[in-house]
């Protein structure tokens, strides 16, 4: 982001604050763009002739005597098909010493798609995981994240899923991301020679944390382009949100608003929505579909944070490790995905939504059956042949290691049921269980 | 002349207007961005300054920037054509607006101006009248559309002429009016009003005295809801609150459905306006869409056009109303609403109340609800307004400020419970903690004596009591263990079970559950009760649970078959013959 002629430029700050400076300036533009000592800033508030700038890499070193230079215009994103392979910082600048990207400019958190102009999502997305396919399977134009404790290795599942997801790009935005995770990501999708598909847009944490807030509006603008001009499927994944709600607050904090729950900005709800509505299902075939990672504190999903975004997504899917199998496994019960109706049984076999509300109902009769042994109670032969089951379920199923298709998952819970249960204990409509039943 | 300014500040959508005459509160002004035209509303005066919300993104905008203000409020027009479109929150016809996104600063008109509708008079000349009395009627689908004289008319007027029945746009006269004094006026079909200001042009508005019915067996039998009253869904996410209000907008006993989709997600939005097309309503064979409107501002739209499109909605719906329809309105949800009002209260430095909300949230709700009800017009008609708003309580806890506020309201409380959900227990109201207060109402006990007999509302209060008792047996059972228990509490659990699978459980997703006419519903309902009021002996608990499993499984079967089927008969019979060899 390069300066230019006729530019306005200032050298008197008024105050400054850990995130935002303001100065007096004349005719400058709601959100328009500005550096101050050379670093990026936006315009966030406009009263008489002071102007407040929210400065991305932070006001550390920032002197009163700073040069501010505005450039008359919001954030902005060069798009062309020359993005694919390509990885970006936060301002949108290549990190991966290749050139700077030519194509038309677009700026950043454009509008919102007309509503009247959505289709109904209606094209699975198939992941090879079983706990998603089968329990909660993904749809094209669904926005989903996955709710899981900062321990837990959410970011090898979505790479796992990046990758076997039939989608014609792949953008990954990295809110906080360690430099660890961030060299991972990059070596997997270069491994996988994926690479054609990828675009990334990353701020790790050795950067500036208010960057942060321009990593999704890339990320999504990147995909409209894809998505509306060029018809594709896109798959972006967002990881982690939480980090991007922190930003969030960090700078509502210093422009002093007054906080609601959580010491969230009340506007959180607006914030998230708008990121995750970018996620669309479009009448010509292109799709924008968004898989997030939002990181609980010790599962509290009443936080603001999840509880926010789950108002806004179509489902969540909860990680936990299955203490009996030592699997990280999708969990059954709280995950769960609000568009899988939509395809379940109609692109998938016509038992599957049979099949899963049976494997996970005796899942919980097997939870019931482990409260009773925990409790002190005697277990019957039922109970001892749910709990057998479970362990077989959450091996070959939930487990996030399994790779198979959906109709290998449907034979093997097939297979699950004749091997520990009668049809009577399955009860599956008639008519199925004699097509399918496994002895 | 009309006041003008120019912009001295910006927050977000919070923009501060210099003005150089006389501004309203709530006045309407287009701020003019390089040419694109950006509507906002007054929330403040301050001196010299308004403070006004803008329903668009304001990015671009700069001091100095010039604003000119309406005169008037955010209005809505009024007339044929309103049905099955969907619009904006500010009344924007979404179908009309061209390109993929959204352009800010474009509006499209309301009603179809070309359409020719068929007119038919109902005043003659010579006929005195007054704002909303009726002058002549069109065919909006197979609704009769009342063409009203305009609720802004004050005083009496002559009708000097009615245009003669033929085809006739929104815009052309279809009367001659004369005031009091003498001056004439001519009528269209379209009128403008303030969506903030309720419409109260009806002779009086009684007490709710008939219930609406849903087909929801847990709405109608346990918690029923009045034709022109007031209720509210609260739950968690995933709690189910969207397919229960799907499933009341499809069956419900109504003539107009506005479905104001405020802050939520798109697609289900777009689920509606996909499905509601194919859907046929039950009662006419027509399709649902055709008595549809939708008011769409969902949560990736401008926030400040989220407060704007609750009072559309509830403005159409008192204009139905004022025709004699029943008017179900639903808005999903009103959280939504209150954020959007926190945000601005916040931008403008308020001091805040409970959980960062403005001050005066709990009067904006109750003054909202007050707007619906039954109605007596002036020509002896009646026409209603039932409003059911969702609420999203953060974190799913109830004692938050949004839920609390609408709790002293509406008079019907569907609370939806994470714990039924999570046991997949749909509909997931919580029977204990819903209410309905219609169920005190004397009107509404009459109502229903003549609709499903004598003792209908004893029995239910009995049913209620039944699973409570159930619930605190459980309790016990939990503590003390299947075995620590007499077996009377394994009896009252079962009872109290037996209601929850075949009455208040029901499968949205079934085309014959999920549509359960009150004829129906209290069919089962006096049959589960006789059972619950038989007594069975049992050698233990096991027994007594196997016995309830399974008529519960018989009576369920039922629920599923075609109300008096064959099928539905064969499956009576079965269930006759397993209460025999229970004694």
């Amino acid at each position: 982001m390069a300066s230019k002629a006729f530019q306005k430029i200032y050298t008197q700050l008024e105050s400054i604050t850990k995130a935002t400076v303001a100065l007096r300036a004349q005719g400058i533009t709601n959100e328009e763009l500005a550096t101050v000592s050379g670093r990026l800033s936006q315009v966030v508030k406009i009263k008489h002739d002071l102007v407040t700038l929210q400065v991305f890499g932070g006001t550390d070193g920032i002197a009163t005597n700073a040069e501010v230079i505005f450039f008359g215009e919001p954030p902005t994103l060069h798009v062309s098909d020359d993005l694919a392979g390509r990885f970006f910082n936060a301002y949108g600048d290549p990190i991966d010493n290749g050139p700077s990207v030519d194509g038309e400019k677009r700026f950043i958190g454009g509008p919102s798609v007309n509503p009247y102009r959505r289709k109904q999502p209606s094209e699975l997305i198939p992941t090879g995981i079983a706990g998603i396919d089968l329990n909660n399977t993904l749809v094209s134009g669904q926005k989903i994240p996955f709710f899981a404790d900062p321990d837990q290795p959410y970011n090898q599942v979505m790479a796992q899923v990046a990758l076997r997801a039939d989608v014609d790009k792949i953008i990954l935005g990295g809110m906080g991301l360690t430099n660890d995770d961030y060299l991972y990501y990059r070596q997997i999708f270069e491994n996988a020679g994926a690479l054609n598909k990828i675009i990334c847009f990353v701020n790790t944490t050795e950067q500036p944390p208010v960057e942060r807030l321009l990593i999704p509006d890339m990320a999504l603008t990147a995909a409209e382009y894809f998505a509306v001009d060029k018809h594709e499927k896109v798959l972006v994944l967002l990881t982690d949100m939480t980090l991007y709600a922190d930003a969030l607050s960090i700078v509502s904090n210093r422009m002093d608003q007054i906080p609601s729950k959580d010491s969230m900005p009340g506007s959180l709800y607006s914030d998230l929505a708008k990121i995750y509505e970018k996620a669309v299902q479009l009448p010509d075939g292109g799709s924008i579909t968004i898989i997030a990672v939002t990181t609980l504190s010790g599962g509290d999903i009443t936080h603001a944070i999840p509880d926010n975004t789950g108002y806004i997504t179509e489902g969540q899917l909860f990680l936990r490790t299955d203490s009996d199998t030592g699997k990280v496994i999708v969990d059954p019960f709280r995950s769960l995905s609000r568009l899988k109706q939509l395809v379940i049984g109609k692109k998938t076999r016509e038992d599957h939504n049979h099949v899963m509300n049976a494997a996970v109902r005796l899942y919980a009769d097997a939870a019931n059956a482990k409260t009773k042994l925990e409790n002190g109670f005697d277990l019957s032969d039922y109970d001892h042949r749910c709990l057998d089951f479970a362990k077989d379920y959450s091996n070959r199923l939930l487990s996030i290691e399994v790779n198979i298709n959906t109709t290998q998952m449907l034979d093997t819970a097939w297979e699950l049921f004749g091997k520990y249960f009668n049809k009577t204990e399955v009860s599956i409509k008639g008519e199925i269980t004699e097509k399918y039943w496994k002895n | 002349m009309k006041t003008k300014g120019t912009v001295t500040g910006i927050i977000s959508n919070l923009v501060t207007i210099e003005v150089d005459g006389p501004v309203s509160q709530n006045e309407i002004c287009y701020i003019d961005l390089s040419g694109t035209k950006l509507m906002a509303e007054i929330i403040k005066v301050n001196g010299k300054e308004a403070f006004v919300q803008v329903y668009e993104s304001t990015r671009g905008l700069k001091r100095g920037d010039t604003a000119e203000f309406q005169g008037h409020m955010l209005e809505v027009s009024l007339g044929p054509g309103i049905l099955s479109s969907i619009y904006d929150g500010l009344q924007n016809n979404l179908e009309t607006m061209e390109g993929v996104f959204l352009k800010r600063g474009e509006y499209t008109l309301a009603l179809n101006q070309e359409k020719r509708w068929e007119f038919k008079p109902l005043a003659s000349a010579g006929d005195t009248v007054q704002a909303a009395d009726w002058l002549g009627e069109v065919k909006e689908g197979w609704l009769p559309h009342k063409i009203m004289v305009p609720f802004s008319f004050k005083g009496s007027f002559t009708v000097k002429s009615v245009a003669p029945a033929g085809e006739y746009t929104v815009n052309e006269t279809i009367a001659v009016l004369e005031d009091e004094s003498g001056e004439e006026v001519n009528v269209t079909m379209t009128q403008r009003w303030p969506v903030k200001v309720a419409i109260t042009k009806y002779a009086d508005k009684p007490r709710p005295y008939r219930i609406m019915e849903t087909r929801v067996r847990v709405i109608d039998t346990f918690n029923p809801i009045a034709e022109g009253g007031t209720g509210f869904i609260p739950g968690p996410f995933g709690s189910g609150k969207t397919v229960l209000q799907h499933a009341i907008s499809k069956q419900a006993d109504a003539d107009v459905i506005i479905f104001a989709a405020c802050g939520e997600r798109a697609n289900e939005v777009v689920e509606i306006f996909t499905e509601f097309p194919l859907l046929e309503d039950p009662r006419t064979g027509r399709m649902l869409m055709e008595r549809t409107t939708i008011i769409c501002n969902t949560s990736n739209m401008p926030v400040a056009a989220r407060e704007a499109s609750v009072y559309t909605a509830m403005t159409i719906g008192e204009y139905y109303r004022s025709m004699g329809l029943k008017v179900l309105l639903l808005a999903d949800s009103t959280s939504r609403w209150a954020q959007a009002l926190r945000e601005m209260s916040n931008r403008m430095e308020e001091l805040p109340g409970a959980d960062a909300f403005p001050m005066d949230l709990p009067a904006i709700i109750s003054n909202f609800y007050a707007r619906a009800g039954i109605v007596n017009l002036n020509n002896g008609q009646t026409g209603s307004v039932t409003f059911i708003g969702t609420v999203s309580p953060a974190g799913g806890n109830l004692k938050e400020p949004v839920t609390e506020s609408t709790k002293k309201a509406a008079r019907c409380f569907f609370a939806l419970s994470q714990n039924r959900a999570d046991r997949k227990r749909y509909p997931a109201v919580d029977p204990i903690d819903s209410y309905s207060k219609y169920l005190e109402y004397p009107e509404i006990i009459d109502d229903f004596k003549k609709r499903v007999g004598e003792q209908w509302v004893e029995k239910v209060l009995k049913g209620k009591n039944i699973v409570l008792r159930g619930k605190e047996a459980f309790e016990q059972i939990n503590i003390l263990g299947d075995d620590g228990v007499p077996l009377e509490y394994h009896k009252r659990y079962w009872k109290s079970e037996l209601i929850d699978f075949v009455i208040l459980q029901q499968d949205a997703f079934d085309k014959i559950d999920a549509n359960c006419p009150m004829e129906r519903q209290s069919y089962m309902y006096y049959l589960v009760l006789d059972i619950c009021e038989k007594e069975f002996e049992f050698e233990n608990f096991e027994e007594c649970g196997n016995f309830y499993k399974k008529i519960i499984n018989t009576l369920r079967q039922m629920n599923y078959s075609k109300f008096r089927s064959e099928e539905f008969n064969k499956y009576l019979d079965q269930l006759n013959k397993e209460l025999n060899d229970g004694k």
